[in-house]
Formats: structure tokens, C-alpha cells, sequence
């Protein structure tokens, strides 16, 4: 690194800035001559273009096809009702991140499973249940580790420090999963509409680049990593368009601030000493092959699948017949097609999970709506 | 979604025997009592039914009574807050405040309390005396008395340290009906403050999330600050004083019961940097995050000006802003303007936001 | 996914075992962040955090460089 940041260097307003968002739409604007169909990767990417109305703003011929980049949407039912019970469990406490206490798996969500009696708690960090493990050494503390390869970095730090210090009321039922092999599972598609795609700026951050060379050369589709802010995104979208109007497909980088091209080499270490590659359900999608990441045997006894007997057995559990999940969550439907769409299925009854989730596309469809 | 019949049953069991037929298993969750989408059902499906659309009026703040000689103003509410004692503030001032301001925001002068503490069994007796001088001292402050009040204590485990109902009731001092029924086209909407500080500030104490920085509730007495608006012959139209569910939840409401269209402009709506922060940390919506010393006025435009230099000069109104404007176009809609132009309809959450990591 | 919100590292604390950690401030909110995925990072130097671990330092070079890019668009959307 060989400047330095300005003393009152503000890390976010620039990206936020509506004149610099007027002045990429213009530059956009001028730079496209035929419409184009680009997916962002990202959860966190569909709620900020639907909360700001990006989509809106583009010009007409440019779609944005919404991915299945949101881990609580693609969290197996059946995962959902193994934490369910662990947190009906006498002695047991059930840890999670806040955006999985509201998702339904078969039947209960966490948060129906805590009107009758469940223990569960919201922590912020994998490292917050680990301190409640040490706290409290009479109760079983499990932690519902579910994420993109941005969170399973942290979840692998935080085994090896139970490993470490010898803590054994604490494990981990593991929902991970990770990008590239869902991305070449959509893009092998046949029916998939997708020209240009905006690759996921925190999973980058981890990952790097390296790995989606081979899907932009194999596919011809342009991947440029992207941010999430307004002005990021919009980067993000004009160099696809400068690609795609120039015919190439290459892979870019307009994150480059916060995503380097070699992502963080240590937290792939700590991902490598910790997981491995697994077959991974994908909720509403089915099971794409090498897509999750496991705990290795020998942070077996920290896999709570390992650890503890189930009743739920792993498997294909269906939603709602009629919910378009596996559909929206591939970028072949948007929401609004739904034809439960906030009718029968709305974030407080929902039918599937990309509504009650708050990066799923239905609930930022839903939330953020528009009017005629 | 889930069959819960297994743990009910019409018998004698955990709630005694209940004559009412079976209601299809379905248990009250948290999320009925996040003032989002939820606790409308209870409200629509439940409350209004048994007890009449007439006597529940118009679902303001507080019931106004035409009694002979005067016009009264009359509101309950129920604060089971956790933990008891939060950064600025505890469960003491809240029960106070809380309903003094409801009686302002119709237009009337609070003026007596009823309070009623269900207290658990085990609790200090110096923290229930921390509570009750905390609930004296905002009485004192506001102007109103406590003058009636009942206590029960409940076993160990059946209660969460002390749940207060407090019911009030004032004198209209407002010259013409306040409430959403007067609210006009073309009228234009005040906050009285930043927004944001008391659910971020009681949920940084309960989730034991340790942030550090200036995260302190704004629970706060608002009936002085209402008092000197209408003294200067402020023609207040509708107030709300924004609680759980926050500005939005507020706006959403108050569109729905005039059924014109509430239109918000997001770079108007003050935010604390703290608050702001701590929201961006923790993925959450300042604008649906809870306040206990905020409210909305909606006026004639024409009366902006003076209404918010009476707001400025007021300690409570320092940070008055105007945020948005009445019209016709959406009946029923509360819209939300972005810096980028964009409009996006406004409606309740499912529940309580709680912190994300998506 | 993903919540990633960018604070400067204002001290770092020596903890027990493996974990090293740091104060991080985030516009006036102070929060402690998990160094250990980014041994390299200083005091003084910006960086990104999710879910409770430090993933990335935000380039000097490459920010300036984005912001100068805008300063560049926002000059050219201004021409006649």
C-alpha cells in the first residue's frame, strides 16, 4: 500500500452520492445500444437496487436478474428443523444470527419453536455463542453457522479456538455454501437468461477472482466483482455493459478497494484447516454437487450433525407446492409473477424462504414495493 | 406453517380451562408485539371485533370522551420493557411518558395517571424504589399526578421483573379536533427530533451487543413542547407520537386512517450519526426503529415556519425537521423519496428487526 | 449476504490465545472486531467487517483511485 487515506477520509458517503449515481446512470445511459440482462449474485445486492430504486433508474433495456446469493434462503428446510429441535432440547441453547429466527423449515420456524418453549439466542458473531459456551460449561451451546464464503472464515476461527482451549459444550450445525459451483450450475442452464454478472463483493473479498476465469472463458459471460452500495453497484454494472458492448468476457474488478483480486489468502487458510467441500441442498434448487463447506473429521466433535441424534432425517423436504422459490432464486422468475405474491404469501405468512428472508428477493419486492 | 395443537389443549392444562372452542393451535409470538404487521391482526382480528369499531373510535393515541362541561382525553398502555433500565432511561420514565404523550398528541393536557405495577416475585425492593422515584420524578416533570394505582406480584418466572400499565386522562386545550381525520391535502409533516435513539439504545442493552458510543434513548415528556405549539395558535392538524415500529410504522398508519398519501423525503428525515451507525453496523432501518420521545405533526404548510421555531427552542425540539408532505395521488400509501429520486411504498414490518449479517 | 461495514482500526487489544483483536470505529460507534484474519492490518488503517471478523483493509490506493474515477464522471457529466 503505498498512499494513505486521507484524515477525513468517510469510507461510505461517496459511494452514496447522488451526483455521482446521476453521473454513472448518464455514462451508462450512453454506453448501452441494445438491452441486456445481468444478474447480481448478491442477497445484499437485490435489497440495496430495490431500496434505492436502481432498477428503476437503469435504462429500460437493461434487466437485472436476481441470484441466489442469500444463505438464509437456500438454508435446507431440513437444517432449519434439526436447529429447531437442538433448541427444544432440554440444556441445549440454540445461537443464530438474527436473519434465521424468522424462517420457516417444514413446519416450525425458530421463532414459533421459542413461543413453545425453545431457547434460542441472537448473537452477532460466531465468537458471541462461543463466549456464552465458556460462560455457561453446564449448558450445550450450538451455533447455526450459515453463510457465504464472507461468514465461513469467521466460523472456521471460531472452531479452532474451542478446539483450541478445549471447550466441549460447544458446536456448529453448518448450512455453508458457496458461489462458484451454484454460478456454474445456473449458467449451464439452458434457460438461463444471463449476459453479464455481478459477482459478490464480500464473498470476493475472501475468495479473490481466481476462480471465476474459467466460468467467464466457459460460459462467455462477463463477471465483474461488485459492491453494494448505489455507487457501487452502478460501477459494477457499467464496466458489464462496457464488456458486453465490447463483446468480451472477462472478469473485472470494480471493488477493488475492498475485494482484491487475490481476496484474503488468510481467511481461505483458516477456511481450508477447517472445511471442506461438500454436497450442499440448495432450498427450492436441489443439491448442486461440491457447492458446501463441512467440518473436517477432525473438528468432528464440533459438527453438532456429528455430535447429536436427530429425528428429522436429511432429505428433500417440499415447500409449498405452488411456491416459485427454486425459480426466483434462479434468476427465471421475479416475484411479482408469483401468483402468491403478497396474497397467500407475504413476509409474515410466507410460503418459502426468499420471502421471509431479509435479503431474499420476494421480501425485498415485497418491502420496497412500487407503485403504478 | 406448523401444526402447535400438540402443545394446547381445551382441558384444564397450562392456562386454565379455557371455554372457548379450539383456534386452530396458533400461539401469540413476538412478533404480535412489535407494533409491525402482526400486532394489527391482534388489533383487527381480535380487539376491534369484541369490543366494537365505535367505542375503539378512531385507533389514535387516546379515546377523546365528550363529557358535559369539557372534553376529556383517555389512554391506557403496558410497558413490559427488557432490561428495566436502559442508556437514558428506564421502565419508570417510559410508563409515564409513554402516556402523557398520548394524551397530547389529540391536543389535550395531561393530567391524571393510574398506575399499576404486576411485579415478579424476587425482584429488589431497591430496584422496584429506583422505578418508582424514576416514575415520580416524570410525573413531576410533566405536570400530571399520579393519583390512583394497584400492585400484584406473580411467582418467580411468570413475569420479567415488573411489567406498569399506566392509564391518563386530560383536558382538550386544542381549540379545533386533532387526529388523523383532519389531516388535509397539501399539508406538510414535522418530526420533532432525530429518530432512531430509544430502540437502538434498549437493544444494545438487551442483546448485549457492546457497542460504545452516544446510544441513548430519547424517552421524554412531550406534552410542554405540544403545549407551547398550540399556546402560539399552531393549527395542528394530527399528531403521532412515534413508539415501536418507528417514523415508517407511524406513517403507514396515519396514511391508512386518512387515506391520502404521506409522502417522506428520506435526505429530510433526521438521523443521529450514532444511531445511523449503529444501524448500518447491525443491517436495521432507522426509519422503523423505536422512539419514546419523538413525534409527527402534520399542519397547513403555511404554518411550517412558526411551528418549527417554537419546535427549535424547545430543548425536546432542537432537531425539528420538516420531512415530507400530504397529497392525493396514493390514497392510503405513505411513500418514502430516496436522494436518487426513486419512491418506494412504505408498509408495516413482520416483526421486530433484530441485528443480520446478510 | 454479506454485511460488511467499514470502520478504522483505532487500537489494537492483545487477548489470550489465538484471537487478536481490535477496536474499530465506525462513525463515532466503537465495536471490537476480530483482527485475526487480517494479521497485517494497523492501527490507523481502514478496514471492513462482517459478522464480527475484520475480512479486508480498504486499499488507500484503490479508493483514491475510485473516488478520483467519480470526480473524473461527475466533471464529464458537467460538460457542455
Amino acid at each position: 500500500m503505498n498512499s494513505r487515506l486521507p484524515a477525513g477520509y468517510n469510507p461510505v458517503s461517496p459511494f452514496r452520492d447522488p451526483a455521482a449515481v446521476k453521473a454513472l446512470l448518464q455514462r451508462i445511459e450512453s454506453a448501452v445500444t441494445r438491452p441486456w440482462s445481468i444478474m447480481e449474485i448478491c442477497g445484499g445486492q437485490t435489497h440495496a437496487i430495490r431500496r434505492y430504486g436502481l432498477d428503476e433508474l437503469l435504462p429500460d433495456g437493461i434487466e437485472l436478474i436476481h441470484g441466489p446469493g442469500c444463505p438464509v434462503c437456500v438454508t435446507p428446510a431440513a437444517k432449519i428443523d434439526r436447529a429447531v429441535e437442538l433448541s427444544l432440547r432440554p440444556g441445549f441453547l440454540l445461537c443464530t444470527y438474527g436473519d434465521m429466527i424468522r424462517v420457516p423449515g417444514s413446519g416450525d420456524s425458530l421463532a414459533t419453536a421459542k413461543s413453545r418453549g425453545g431457547n434460542l439466542q441472537s448473537v452477532y458473531s460466531a465468537l458471541d455463542a462461543l463466549q456464552l459456551a465458556r460462560e455457561q460449561p453446564e449448558r450445550e451451546i450450538v451455533f447455526f453457522a450459515i453463510g457465504f464464503e464472507t461468514t465461513s472464515p469467521g466460523h472456521a476461527q471460531a472452531v479452532q479456538l474451542a478446539l483450541d482451549e478445549g471447550i466441549t459444550n460447544f458446536s456448529m450445525l453448518c448450512s455453508q455454501v458457496t458461489v462458484p459451483a451454484a454460478l456454474t450450475m445456473l449458467l449451464g442452464d439452458e434457460s438461463h437468461r444471463i449476459d453479464g454478472v455481478l459477482a459478490a463483493g464480500h464473498v470476493c473479498t475472501i475468495t479473490g477472482i481466481d476462480e471465476y476465469h474459467a466460468i467467464a472463458e466457459r460460459f462467455r459471460v462477463p463477471v465483474v466483482v461488485t459492491g453494494f452500495e448505489p455507487v457501487d453497484l452502478l460501477l459494477g454494472i457499467a464496466d458489464c455493459i462496457d464488456q458486453l458492448e465490447a463483446g468480451s468476457y472477462r472478469v473485472g474488478n470494480s471493488y477493488a478497494r475492498i475485494a482484491k483480486d487475490d481476496g484474503n489468502p488468510v481467511a481461505r487458510a483458516a477456511l481450508v484447516r477447517v472445511f471442506e467441500p461438500v454436497d450442499m441442498e440448495w432450498r427450492g434448487i436441489g443439491v448442486i454437487p461440491g457447492s458446501g463447506l463441512g467440518l473436517r473429521e477432525e473438528f468432528a466433535a464440533y459438527d453438532a450433525e456429528r455430535k447429536f441424534q436427530f429425528e428429522s432425517r436429511i432429505g428433500s423436504h417440499d415447500d409449498h407446492s405452488g411456491c416459485i422459490s427454486g425459480q426466483v432464486l434462479r434468476g427465471l422468475a421475479t416475484p411479482e409473477r408469483c401468483p402468491y405474491f403478497g396474497q397467500s404469501c407475504t413476509p409474515a405468512t410466507p410460503l418459502g424462504a426468499p420471502m421471509v428472508s431479509a435479503e431474499g428477493a420476494c421480501a425485498a419486492y415485497y418491502q420496497y414495493a412500487r407503485f403504478e | 406453517m406448523p401444526d402447535l395443537n400438540s402443545s394446547n389443549s381445551t382441558g384444564a392444562g397450562r392456562w386454565g380451562s379455557c371455554p372457548l372452542p379450539e383456534g386452530g393451535g396458533e400461539l401469540i409470538t413476538l412478533a404480535h408485539g412489535s407494533g409491525g404487521r402482526l400486532t394489527q391482526r391482534l388489533i383487527d382480528d381480535i380487539f376491534v371485533p369484541a369490543f366494537g369499531k365505535a367505542s375503539l373510535a378512531s385507533l389514535e393515541d387516546a379515546a377523546t370522551i365528550d363529557f358535559p362541561g369539557s372534553e376529556l382525553a383517555f389512554t391506557t398502555d403496558s410497558f413490559v420493557i427488557h432490561p428495566l433500565f436502559f442508556s437514558g432511561g428506564d421502565i419508570g420514565q417510559l410508563a409515564i411518558s409513554g402516556t402523557v404523550n398520548d394524551l397530547a398528541m389529540v391536543g389535550s393536557e395531561p393530567l391524571f395517571l393510574s398506575v399499576a405495577l404486576v411485579i415478579e416475585e424476587g425482584l429488589p425492593i431497591a430496584v422496584l424504589k429506583q422505578v418508582v422515584a424514576s416514575m415520580a420524578e416524570t410525573a413531576r416533570a410533566a405536570g400530571v399526578q399520579v393519583v390512583t394505582g394497584d400492585t400484584k406480584v406473580v411467582e418467580r418466572g411468570k413475569g420479567d421483573g415488573v411489567f406498569i400499565t399506566t392509564s391518563g386522562i386530560g383536558r382538550r386545550i386544542s381549540p379545533r379536533p386533532v387526529g388523523s381525520q383532519q389531516i388535509c391535502k397539501g399539508d406538510a409533516l414535522i418530526v420533532s427530533g432525530d429518530v432512531g435513539r430509544h430502540g437502538m439504545a434498549v437493544m444494545v442493552a438487551r442483546e448485549g451487543l457492546k457497542l460504545e458510543g452516544e446510544l441513548q434513548s430519547d424517552v421524554a415528556s412531550l406534552n410542554g413542547l405540544v403545549t407551547e405549539l398550540f399556546n402560539a395558535g399552531i393549527a395542528v392538524h394530527c399528531m403521532r407520537d412515534l413508539t415501536r415500529g418507528g417514523l415508517a410504522t407511524a406513517a403507514v398508519e396515519l396514511a391508512e386512517a386518512c387515506q391520502l398519501s404521506i409522502n417522506l423525503n428520506q435526505p429530510a428525515i433526521p438521523v443521529s450519526r450514532p444511531v445511523q451507525a449503529a444501524c448500518e453496523l447491525l443491517g436495521l432501518d432507522p426509519h422503523f426503529v423505536a422512539n419514546e420521545g419523538r413525534f409527527l405533526c402534520l399542519l397547513p404548510a403555511d404554518q411550517v415556519d412558526r411551528a418549527l421555531a417554537i419546535l427549535h427552542s424547545h430543548p425536546l425540539g432542537a432537531n425539528a425537521a420538516v420531512i415530507g408532505s400530504v397529497d392525493d395521488t396514493h390514497p392510503g400509501w405513505a411513500m418514502l423519496e430516496s436522494a436518487y429520486g426513486t419512491r418506494q411504498k412504505l408498509s408495516r414490518l413482520a416483526g421486530d428487526q433484530l441485528p443480520r449479517i446478510c | 449476504m454479506c454485511l460488511a461495514v467499514p470502520g478504522k482500526l483505532i487500537a489494537i487489544i492483545s487477548s489470550s490465545g489465538a484471537s487478536r483483536l481490535g477496536r474499530v470505529d465506525f462513525d463515532g460507534i466503537i465495536k471490537t472486531a476480530d483482527l485475526s484474519l487480517l494479521p497485517d492490518v494497523q492501527v490507523g488503517h481502514y478496514l471492513v467487517v462482517h459478522a464480527g471478523f475484520a475480512i479486508a483493509e480498504i486499499s488507500a490506493d484503490e479508493a483514491l483511485a475510485t473516488l478520483a474515477l467519480l470526480a473524473e464522471l461527475a466533471e464529464f457529466g458537467e460538460a457542455p
